[in-house]
């Protein structure tokens, strides 16, 4: 392992913004569309209980 | 066909293919989670820092899984497109209108951390390259099936417009793929082919892998949960609920 301590590890040798930016924005399209779908197939789920 | 026991064409009924999807949907979560984390693990804890790019190279591991996600959902868009076309088959036209989000996502998201990875290795956010200008034709067509799609009411007519734009579209996802080879571009060109051995380290490539599989199995797992919704919206019919049995299903129908 090349990190000598957790600061080292959030600075990525001075690129943290970027790759940080970059894992944060996968993170939250590929959650938010977890998300969206989740929503959508209880919303869908629901409407047939309703019916 | 007959030997496996299984009917096949079973499947080619949307209220089948919509429980069959259920079933499967849990199995793709975990190991594309599972897969995520591992590659996570290996690219950040395994592989070491690049000599010439430091830390920022990092960002290939969600960059190329991405990128790659976004033309291989592409294609697998079009030939659900095309089998529907050719068989007129309802659910093939579905998988085809739940695969485009997904697509679209990853594809937006190769151009957003790409633009992460261009400026402190370029210098620039952005550049009219070949391979950034046909990748963002890509979330362009992307977008255009999807309003082509829902701008049409007649979902019979809906489907076949938006097959046909996505069977021509394929043409671009060479174009994004060979443009570093074909023209002159500051995009760096494959460091993975099938044809030639990497020029990267065994572990960052690894890591890489790993990342592409996890993504390839979150993309199944969305894909067949939008595609339980997409059906639900359209079929309109009762017992959705899990508790569904075929024997229900028949009923409804």
């Amino acid at each position: 392992m090349q990190w000598g301590s957790l600061s080292d590890f959030f600075a990525m040798g001075g690129y943290g913004l970027y790759v940080w930016t970059s894992f944060g924005a996968a993170a939250l399209c590929m959650g938010g569309e977890v998300l969206l779908l989740w929503r959508r197939s209880a919303a869908a789920a629901g409407n047939h209980d309703g019916e | 066909m007959s030997n496996t026991g299984i009917n096949w064409f079973k499947y080619s009924s949307p209220q089948a293919f919509h429980l069959l999807a259920g079933r499967m949907i849990p199995w793709f979560s975990v190991v594309s989670i599972g897969l995520i984390l591992i590659g996570l693990y290996i690219g950040f804890f395994v592989a070491p820092t690049d000599a010439t790019q430091g830390d920022a190279y990092r960002i290939i591991f969600v960059h190329v899984p991405a990128a790659w996600m976004s033309m291989f959902l592409y294609v697998i868009m079009a030939i659900w497109a095309g089998i529907g076309l050719g068989l007129n088959a309802r659910p093939s036209f579905m998988m085809a209108q739940a695969i485009a989000p997904t697509g679209a996502m990853f594809t937006f998201l190769a151009l957003f951390t790409g633009s992460m990875w261009g400026k402190p290795t370029w210098g620039a956010w952005w550049v009219w390259d070949a391979r950034l200008t046909s990748e963002l034709i890509l979330l362009f067509q992307y977008i255009g099936i999807i309003l082509l799609r829902s701008s049409i009411d007649d979902l019979r007519r809906a489907d076949r417009a938006s097959a046909v734009l996505a069977l021509v579209g394929v043409v671009n996802v060479p174009i994004i793929y060979f443009s570093v080879k074909w023209w002159n571009t500051l995009h760096q060109g494959a460091s993975v082919s099938i044809t030639a051995a990497p020029t990267m380290a065994g572990t960052m490539v690894t890591a890489m892998l790993v990342m592409m599989f996890g993504f390839w199995m979150y993309s199944i797992a969305v894909t067949l949960a939008r595609v339980r919704c997409v059906i639900a919206d359209r079929e309109r019919l009762p017992s959705w609920g899990k508790q569904a049995s075929m024997a229900d299903v028949a009923e409804a129908r």
